[in-house]
């Protein structure tokens, strides 16, 4: 890019976070356009048959959609900009409601999942790129390959049958009636709550319903990171510095943790920006199987509701968190290595 | 005839140990369900929404025998049936929206590449901004939409896994081609009077759908997940319009906590080996025919193999 020749960091991260606004701009867009001027009717497909025509022609009317395309699409690029998501036509409800309700149990999960992800998949990628072609190499790369390959409801089901049922663990929920009814909602994070009420039994229920759940997620991206730092460990294994390191005597194993490590955890920043979105997908599939009322699960009921206000609402805030964690994934990336920074 | 025996053998001849096997086990496999698709009405005893056979109803959830293999669900049908006529709903789902994406990506991609402008830039911005979209939900969005239009049956699920999969063969076909069109053999064609048109048809193409086949196996392995994702949700094809792995596991959860497992193991397990057996091919396809990935792998098979050997020694 022009006039980056100096490298410099803030201009780089300026430029990234401007870029943002169109960014958003063209997503918002493709969600109008997709939603909004594909033909049938929102209204009548949500409430069709609970209302008579002329209330429905009123709902119409309220909602502004017998207006002309471009200035349904201009209300729908100002209310966003004024972070009003709209309601859902179902219920009735601001869609930010929606979002602080089930947007904690969402949260929650995915940062389970992707804790869960960290502590097995890096050991195990590490493990499979030093120890290149063994028995341990192959097995773990199949893993990998085999947590990609079965989908998240297979994995939630087997875990349900085989190991909720044996050891008795809650499959579906995100806590029992009574802690729920028992934590008073300071944040709207069931998680952060209950810690702060200090109840000891309802701490135990929440994460033993959070447990199989973030496994099932965590088992996902685990396969990713698994591939990432094996083929990142091999490649920075190559390096001359690496070379450099042996040839000074320094053990392999110090090797690997002191200098090639660092450099092959790099990109792992990166894919977790990327795997993102992939999550998100998985949230959604992990919430039905385990009837976790998050968002992802709302956005289903919600589209089997055929809730076109709902659907648009939930799908904005989705796009924009995507861009805005790219975003924030490469301004990391810029400050912990130089080097991408051209 | 010769030269394409050759091609296919190429990704056999220039792999060895476990990189080939790996390639033939998921030849192998992905041959057997595209078989099993085939012959599905040969190879299953009974029909996908058969609830009964010779004036017998077919018992609710029973267990796996000697009539059942895989037991039956709780609609009556047959499991051990429904997972092979599976495999004819996922590759036909597949193979359609396969084909609607190529043809759709590539013209676009080489008509962008080509002629530049405003129409690309225009395409390349709708298109990274399809692609930065989580993908799960874009195909859900679309099916929600086409299921609204057309109805919940194998032409929506296929046309919305082919919308989230156009933009990458668009952006591989286009930036091919921006490269490719600044190559002498173009310029040559254009001074001997080539349209644009020609020179598109007979110059570039053949150049820039060399990946094409790369990336339509890899996407396979994500479609038949994203095909049973949707399933799962309920917004595929409906169960007595075809069987489809994905609602069947759906309709098997609801079994899971009375201990019964037949309902969901079985078709479970045949997205999870077609899946491992299209990512197989696609892997060996992508480290043979990509010249960059092919380098970069050999170099460290003989390297630190050697050097390590070495030490034990």
């Amino acid at each position: 890019m022009a006039g980056t020749g100096s490298g410099s960091l803030p201009r780089y991260i300026a430029q990234r976070v401007l870029l943002v606004i169109p960014m958003i701009w063209v997503i918002l867009t493709l969600v109008f356009v997709v939603l909004r001027v594909a033909p049938g009717d929102p209204i009548s497909a949500a409430v069709g048959g609970k209302l008579d025509a002329d209330a429905l022609a009123q709902r119409r009317e309220a909602l502004g959609l017998n207006r002309p395309m471009i200035a349904q699409y201009w209300d729908y690029l100002s209310s966003v900009a004024h972070l009003d998501f709209g309601t859902t036509f179902s219920d009735n409800q601001p869609v930010l409601r929606v979002i602080r309700d089930n947007g904690g149990a969402t949260l929650s999960l995915t940062l389970a999942a992707f804790a869960i992800a960290l502590v097995v998949g890096i050991p195990l990628g590490l493990l499979a790129g030093r120890y290149r072609d063994s028995v341990a190499d192959v097995v773990i790369r199949l893993f990998g390959i085999l947590s990609y390959a079965a989908p998240i409801f297979f994995v939630g089901f087997l875990l349900q049958v085989y190991v909720a049922q044996p050891l008795g663990l809650p499959t579906g929920g995100a806590s029992s009636p009574m802690t729920a009814f028992l934590v008073t909602p300071h944040t709207h994070i069931l998680l952060i709550d209950v810690f702060l009420s200090g109840n000891g039994t309802a701490i135990t229920d929440v994460l033993k319903h959070l447990l199989l759940p973030s496994l099932t997620l965590g088992l996902l991206i685990c396969g990713v990171f698994i591939r990432l730092v094996r083929v990142n460990i091999l490649q920075t294994m190559q390096a001359d510095y690496v070379e450099a390191a042996e040839a000074r005597g320094i053990s392999r194993g110090k090797v690997t943790r002191r200098h090639a490590l660092r450099n092959a955890l790099v990109p792992v920043v990166t894919v977790i920006g990327l795997q993102f979105a992939m999550l998100l997908g998985g949230a959604v599939l992990t919430e039905s199987t385990f009837n976790w009322p998050g968002l992802g699960q709302k956005l289903v009921d919600y589209i089997n509701e055929r809730d076109y206000g709902a659907v648009q609402g939930i799908v904005t805030i989705f796009a924009i968190a995507v861009v805005l964690v790219s975003v924030l994934v490469d301004v990391v990336n810029a400050l912990i290595d130089p080097r991408v920074r051209y | 005839m010769r030269r394409i025996l050759s091609a296919l053998a190429k990704p056999f001849s220039e792999t060895s140990g476990l990189a080939r096997w790996m390639l033939v086990i998921g030849i192998v496999l992905t041959a057997v369900f595209v078989f099993l698709a085939i012959f599905a009405p040969w190879v299953a005893p009974y029909g996908f929404a058969q609830a009964s056979a010779h004036g017998t109803d077919f018992p609710k959830l029973g267990h796996p025998d000697g009539t059942h293999w895989f037991g039956t669900d709780r609609l009556f049908f047959d499991v051990y049936s429904r997972a092979i006529w599976g495999a004819r709903t996922a590759i036909e789902v597949v193979l359609l929206s396969i084909l609607v994406c190529i043809v759709v990506g590539v013209p676009l991609g080489l008509i962008s590449g080509y002629y530049g402008g405003w129409l690309d830039r225009i395409l390349v911005l709708v298109m990274d901004a399809l692609f930065a979209f989580p993908s799960f939900l874009l195909a859900i969005v679309f099916s929600f939409l086409l299921t609204n239009i057309v109805g919940g049956s194998v032409i929506a699920v296929s046309l919305s896994l082919s919308a989230i999969y156009i933009p990458q063969y668009y952006r591989v076909v286009r930036n091919t081609t921006v490269s490719a069109k600044e190559a002498t053999y173009v310029e040559a064609a254009r001074a001997m009077g080539a349209s644009d048109g020609v020179i598109m048809r007979r110059y570039l193409f053949g150049n820039v759908v060399q990946s094409v086949p790369v990336i339509g196996t890899l996407n396979a392995a994500d479609a038949i997940l994203t095909l049973a994702g949707l399933g799962f949700l309920g917004l595929g094809i409906q169960s007595t319009q075809a069987a489809e792995w994905g609602h069947d596991l759906n309709r098997a959860l609801a079994d899971a906590g009375s201990g019964v497992w037949w309902t969901g193991l079985y078709p479970g397990l045949a997205i999870v080996l077609l899946v491992t057996a299209l990512t197989l091919v696609g892997e060996g396809l992508n480290e043979t025919l990509n010249p960059t990935l092919r380098r970069r792998r050999l170099l460290p098979v003989l390297l630190p193999a050697r050097a390590e050997t070495e030490e034990v020694r």
